[in-house]
């Protein structure tokens, strides 16, 4: 009867699911790693090689910056509007793009020494991630005070966000070969840079939320705006906020994936990232329907997401064939989580316990 | 009357996490009658219905149906719907956008041969059904252009349409006037007469003693027995569904309470919302409370939402405390002591998905801004606080709101008023789908308010509640203020002044 409860009070607490998810991808790879004659904890063996940290634990927290960093904009989004933000990935992209055109100048393909660059590094970061953060007034504005619904709204700099990154580089990639620009996408000490940056990110929004009110608001306006408005709390400039900081933070994950290559490269940054930071989302057990939510779901998703795909890559599956079995690792982590499945299970426990008690009264 | 029993529920118990919601209740319905469930708010009486309809899977206890008392058991209400028992509740749960007829006949329209949707007959027998109830609307208009009265009865027709010998109404009437809800007792009463058993839960005892034959009356999830209407007189349903004997509701207020001071905290000149609310002038002294009396749809609830700029004024002037202010929506009000509990709870009163805490702490937070977070132990003190003062009945602070009863509910919101301590306190229906012994602790905290020198606008569609509290009636009809009544306060004299025409 004891294990009994423990269990069951273990797998109440909100974060089961999703850390259940991880535990899942984990184990799996030691299985294949036991099976392959490998050292059976060789996934999680971190090395430092060349200075820096090495291994596959190592690589999944570094590659799944980005989502994790859209995942926390993300999250604000759908619970204050009940709707998603489908522009981060693009505006990601013209994050990068105005900022390497600010660093090179108009028309300028390579930048190769510090000379040639027309401004510090630094302004041209900051420039591109306010840029993200205009393009998230502008996703808010059309949501919060026009009323225009979530997607088709931010539908508009989903298909325009990489052609205003075009215009910007005369249509052309724009290398910035400097080291100094070169580290957001590299090593920072031993450390990946863009987990220190997503560590940085995930921290800021937690001080946020432990200092203001903001997560009260924002789950207030996305449960019953109407309500909230009576008790004084403006809706649309929360749900304004909310888009701004998922903006901003989409500009911050912009310019960590222009730094990996270098150069800016409109149509292949944050491609079909804003699917995942979606995806990561639901994957932390929150409602894309607004309403409560849960930051740190959000972005143990986000990880799980990097971490199936590093673990497919591992296993040897083809790179055009990964979203399938991506696809079937993500329907069954849903499933799994859905109402109805958990209904079943509740109810399974309720019938066990009702035949329990009776047994219990019949001796 | 036959005494064939239809439905028979035999010891159902339900628990909630740390409530015992229903402890072995019985209930029992027989073919054609109109039968009352009775209790406070938290009596177990939704709880009851829900089993029944298969919201809740109820943990122990059997329910028999039909004149062969055959087990039956729900799992939801589409099941609970073929086994002939519909409902219709308090909030109307049909969609807003469609028609009347295709609300009417949703999930089970009539089909071409072709399998398409057959418009021609929906229409056809969506008129027809309209006609045979008497009401009198134009089905292809969406749901959301009639008031809530119509779509109550909407409802209930399409829960008669669909071949129930069982018709559950839980508070059909909160929300009708009076004219409104005669006409429901008449399609109740030939409901009945063809044999349907009704289960009528409400808050209104009048209309208990007009309508019904049995009550049956629930207390702190308990049975307290089940009882021929004669047989059970007001004063003993109320002391059967309180648990005592029922203490004076005339002797709340007294002759100090009469006095107010001059001071003026409202002067409104002109004030008016298009197509809502007509220019209006009211004065609120310090330590007053107004009521607002009219019909339903006379205004009161938009003249209130007026002053407080839930509804931002068109024209219009108003002193607050002798200072002209401009209010452009209520955060604005709320920086001058203002608060609104608003009508409907539902819409615009409770946060469902957040704590009771977090629901008290919202308007207190709002008003201190979005920066300087009310740190948690001064939170748990607050929310402690009012949970004491209000008897709000909670498992734990952390509680969704939702899960409270609506009695509960509607405290909470109160209590997430006076958390901050307002000068000037809208209260529109607050007793509404509320127990008599809650109506009589929020009337009792009315007259408590005004004693320490709080203002109030109290709004309520029951005349002898408005006498018991208010210093004084302003009387609205059509959107317009008609007048005001400050002496000789009886029901007969505020009837007539909302009746229109004799008065001089």
């Amino acid at each position: 009867m004891k294990t009994d409860n423990w269990f069951r009070r273990l797998t109440k607490q909100p974060l089961f699911l999703p850390l259940f998810s991880v535990f899942l991808v984990l184990v799996i790879n030691v299985v294949y790693d036991t099976v392959q004659g490998n050292p059976p904890l060789g996934f999680f063996s971190i090395t430092i090689t060349e200075g820096a940290l090495y291994g596959r634990i190592i690589d999944i927290l570094n590659r799944g910056s980005e989502a994790a960093i859209l995942a926390i904009g993300m999250t604000l989004v759908v619970s204050s509007s009940a709707g998603t933000d489908i522009s981060v990935g693009s505006v990601m992209s013209l994050a990068g793009s105005f900022c390497c055109m600010l660093l090179a100048g108009f028309g300028v393909t390579h930048v190769r020494t510090a000379d040639a660059l027309q401004m510090p590094i630094f302004v041209g970061v900051i420039a591109g991630i306010l840029l993200a953060g205009v393009c998230g007034v502008f996703n808010g504005f059309l949501v919060a005070r026009m009323k225009i619904q979530p997607m088709v709204a931010t539908l508009i700099l989903f298909t325009a966000g990489r052609a205003i990154g075009l215009l910007l580089t005369n249509s052309k990639m724009v290398y910035i070969l400097l080291d100094e620009f070169k580290v957001f996408g590299k090593t920072l000490g031993i450390f990946p840079t863009p987990t220190v940056i997503a560590a940085v990110c995930i921290l800021v929004m937690t001080i946020v939320l432990r200092t203001t009110s903001l997560g009260m608001y924002v789950q207030s306006v996305g449960i019953n705006s109407r309500a909230s408005r009576i008790a004084g709390i403006n809706s649309a400039a929360i749900i304004m906020l909310c888009y701004t900081i998922c903006g901003l933070y989409a500009g911050v994950a912009g310019i960590i994936a222009t730094s990996r290559i270098y150069s800016a490269d409109s149509n292949n940054i944050g491609l079909n990232l804003e699917l995942d930071a979606i995806l990561a989302v639901a994957l932390g057990g929150n409602s894309l329907g607004g309403g409560r939510f849960n930051l740190a779901g959000s972005i143990i998703g986000a990880y799980t997401i990097q971490a199936i795909t590093t673990t497919m890559f591992s296993l040897g599956v083809a790179k055009a064939e990964a979203p399938v079995y991506k696809a079937i690792i993500v329907i069954l982590i849903v499933v799994v989580q859905s109402g109805p499945v958990k209904a079943y299970f509740a109810h399974k426990r309720a019938q066990k316990a009702s035949r329990v008690a009776v047994q219990g009264g019949a001796g | 009357m036959s005494n064939q029993v239809i439905l028979s529920m035999r010891g159902i118990s339900m628990t909630f996490p740390g409530v015992k919601a229903l402890d072995r209740v019985d209930f029992t319905l027989r073919e054609g009658e109109i039968h009352a469930l009775m209790g406070e708010n938290g009596a177990g009486k939704s709880t009851l219905i829900k089993c029944l309809t298969g919201v809740y899977d109820n943990e122990q206890g059997e329910i028999y149906m039909g004149p062969e008392q055959k087990l039956i058991k729900n799992h939801s209400t589409l099941e609970a719907q073929s086994n002939g028992i519909s409902t219709v509740y308090q909030e109307v749960n049909l969609c807003p956008n469609l028609s009347v007829a295709e609300n009417l006949f949703i999930g089970r329209e009539p089909m071409t041969k072709l399998h398409t949707i057959d418009r021609r007959a929906m229409l056809k027998k969506a008129r027809e059904l309209m006609k045979k109830l008497d009401i009198n609307v134009d089905v292809t208009r969406t749901l959301n252009s009639f008031s809530i009265a119509v779509q109550q009865m909407i409802a209930i027709a399409r829960a008669v349409d669909m071949e129930c010998k069982v018709l559950i109404l839980d508070e059909p009437t909160s929300s009708l006037d009076d004219k409104e809800v005669e006409k429901l007792f008449g399609m109740m009463r030939s409901l009945r007469d063809q044999g349907i058993g009704i289960i009528f839960v409400t808050h209104f005892l009048e209309q208990v003693y007009s309508v019904c034959d049995r009550i049956t009356v629930l207390r702190n999830g308990t049975l307290v027995g089940e009882y021929e209407i004669a047989d059970l007189p007001r004063l003993k349903l109320v002391a059967a569904m309180m648990g005592k004997d029922f203490d004076d509701l005339a002797s709340i207020r007294s002759k100090e309470d009469e006095q107010v001071s001059d001071e003026l905290i409202i002067e409104a000149r002109g004030l008016s919302h298009a197509r809502k609310i007509k220019p209006f002038d009211l004065d609120i002294h310090k330590g007053e409370v107004i009521g607002l009396t009219g019909l339903l749809g006379s205004g009161r609830s938009e003249l209130a939402r007026t002053i407080y700029g839930a509804d931002k004024a068109q024209t219009g002037e108003l002193k607050v405390k002798g200072q002209t202010v401009k209010i452009n929506a209520p955060i604005d009000a709320m920086r001058l002591g203002m608060g609104l509990l608003p009508d409907d709870r539902k819409a615009e009163g409770i946060v469902e998905d957040l704590s009771v805490r977090e629901n008290i702490m919202l308007a207190m937070q709002s008003l201190k801004g979005i920066r300087a977070r009310i740190p948690m132990e001064k939170q748990m003190e607050i929310t402690r606080k009012y949970i004491d003062l209000l008897e709000i009945k909670t498992p734990s602070t952390e509680t969704l709101v939702k899960q409270l009863s609506g009695g509960n509910q509607q405290k909470v919101i109160i209590a997430r008023w006076l958390a901050t301590d307002p000068d000037f306190l809208i209260l529109d229906e607050p007793t509404r789908g509320i127990d008599v012994g809650t109506k009589t602790e929020i009337q009792k905290l009315v007259v408590d308010l005004a004693r320490q020198g709080k203002s109030v606008i109290f709004i309520s569609s029951e005349i002898e509640e408005m006498l018991r509290t208010c210093n004084r009636l302003a009387v609205l009809r059509d959107g317009a203020k008609v007048g005001e009544l400050s002496e000789n306060l009886t029901q007969e004299s505020v009837m007539r002044t909302i009746a229109g025409g004799e008065r001089n």
